[in-house]
């Protein structure tokens, strides 16, 4: 239990070792720690980031799909009433034409019968004038008796 | 038995004797050096240095990589010192957390120096020609005295740059008593820088005793515990008893290696955490 050279040996030996402690050690372990902390908590605020912008985007999309859908719908919807308007149309048009159809043929047909029956009239009036005048053997005067005759034609 | 008292007593002095320049026969003489001590010191000095050197540079060369093996338990000690320094010191006084981890990771690599079998670095030491050999640096006054007065030394710089020296002699001669008085304050000024005093070296005193009576004692229990069965020798290995004795004394080293595990590392933590508080008050103002 002797006190020597030692002593001062140690402390000189325990000055130098703590000064490059202070110098290259410390330092350079425990700034890489923190630097290396503070790009993990940056790392773990920019993933708590991301997942909520994920989180809007999938709601901007989902929005943006459902505007898009009720579009469609609206599209269709008026694409169906449209389609069916013209069907409506084409019917109206074609019943109207039919219509204008029969209604022109059978006006036709009423002018032919007409015709037909003036042309009727007459020859039954002629007829009538030649199986007269063959009953009276003698001739009629179809001018004199033109009257006479149209209204008897007028009566058939 | 007679015969192996000598004997006794020869590997116990053997055990405590210094390798030095030459024999020590006054307390103190600083023309005489313990080699052993120095050489360990050092040679423990560089392992830490080094080591902790190697993981520095790797850490520092980029923050990018993953931490593994070595430099996560560095960085773990780092980060425990770390926050026992903030614990106790709130300034920004760069040196205590390196002093902190200096003081803790070399008084255990000392320390543990105490758990390398006792007669294993001697006996090699001896077959290189060296009479003496004691391995462990903090069973040596010198090396626990060399720690704790470059710490008071540190305590007492820290406490005048901080207070001034008239702060500091303040606290030396106003505490604990003090009164209006100025006639009355000198007498009562000399009872305080007594007491004060003594408080103050206490601390480097005590800082180093306890540090050398634990690893001091655990030491001597070891080279007891080697005595078991040294004074047979290997006629001891002839009986029954003797094999009983060489089982009790592996069995007794594991039990106190396994507890002086536990020593070494309290030891170390203590002399760390007071280094630490004894500094943090030399920073504050009274």
């Amino acid at each position: 239990m002797h006190i020597n050279l030692t002593l001062l040996v140690q402390m000189a030996v325990f000055a130098v070792l703590i000064w490059f402690t202070m110098k290259f050690v410390w330092p350079m372990i425990l700034g890489p720690m923190q630097e290396r902390e503070r790009r993990i908590a940056q790392g773990l605020a920019a993933a708590n980031k991301g997942e909520e912008e994920l989180k809007d985007a999938r709601a901007g999309a989902e929005s943006i799909l459902g505007e898009a859908r009720e579009r469609a719908g609206v599209i269709v919807d008026q694409a169906q009433r449209n389609a069916s308007e013209i069907l409506e149309q084409a019917r109206s048009a074609a019943t109207q034409e039919g219509q204008r159809l029969v209604a022109a043929a059978q006006q036709q047909i009423e002018l032919d019968a007409a015709r037909a029956k003036e042309q009727l009239r007459q020859q039954v009036g002629a007829i009538a004038v030649a199986a007269a005048s063959k009953l009276l053997e003698r001739e009629i005067d179809a001018r004199a008796h033109e009257a006479l005759l149209n209204e008897f034609a007028a009566q058939l | 038995m007679a015969a192996a008292e000598p004997q006794i007593g020869e590997y116990i002095e053997h055990h405590l004797t210094f390798l030095t320049n030459k024999p020590q026969n006054t307390l103190v003489n600083f023309t005489v050096i313990n080699y052993d001590t120095v050489f360990f010191s050092v040679l423990l000095a560089v392992l830490f240095a080094g080591s902790f050197y190697l993981v520095a540079r790797r850490a520092s060369a980029s923050t990018t990589s993953v931490p593994r093996g070595f430099q996560s338990f560095v960085e773990m000690l780092v980060d425990w010192v770390d926050s026992q320094v903030k614990d106790v010191y709130h300034g920004t006084n760069p040196l205590i957390a390196p002093l902190a981890l200096t003081i803790f990771c070399w008084v255990y690599l000392f320390n543990f120096m105490d758990l390398v079998p006792v007669d294993l670095l001697p006996d090699i030491g001896g077959a290189m020609g060296l009479a003496h050999l004691k391995v462990v640096p903090t069973t040596d006054l010198n090396g626990v005295f060399g720690l704790s007065l470059t710490v008071f030394i540190l305590m007492i710089f820290y406490s005048i740059k901080m207070k001034g020296l008239r702060g500091f002699l303040a606290e030396l001669t106003l505490h604990p008593f003090r009164v209006k008085n100025i006639f009355a304050q000198i007498p009562l000024s000399i009872v305080n820088l007594l007491l004060e005093s003594v408080t103050l070296i206490a601390r480097p005193v005590s800082l180093a005793l306890r540090l050398f009576g634990n690893i001091f004692a655990g030491e001597m229990i070891f080279v007891l515990l080697a005595l078991l069965t040294l004074v047979h020798g290997y006629a001891g290995l002839e009986t029954f008893s003797g094999w009983g004795l060489l089982l009790l004394q592996a069995g007794l080293t594991f039990l106190w290696g396994v507890f002086h595990l536990l020593i070494i590392t309290i030891q170390a933590f203590i002399f760390m955490v007071l280094t630490i508080v004894y500094l943090a008050m030399a920073h504050e103002h009274h």
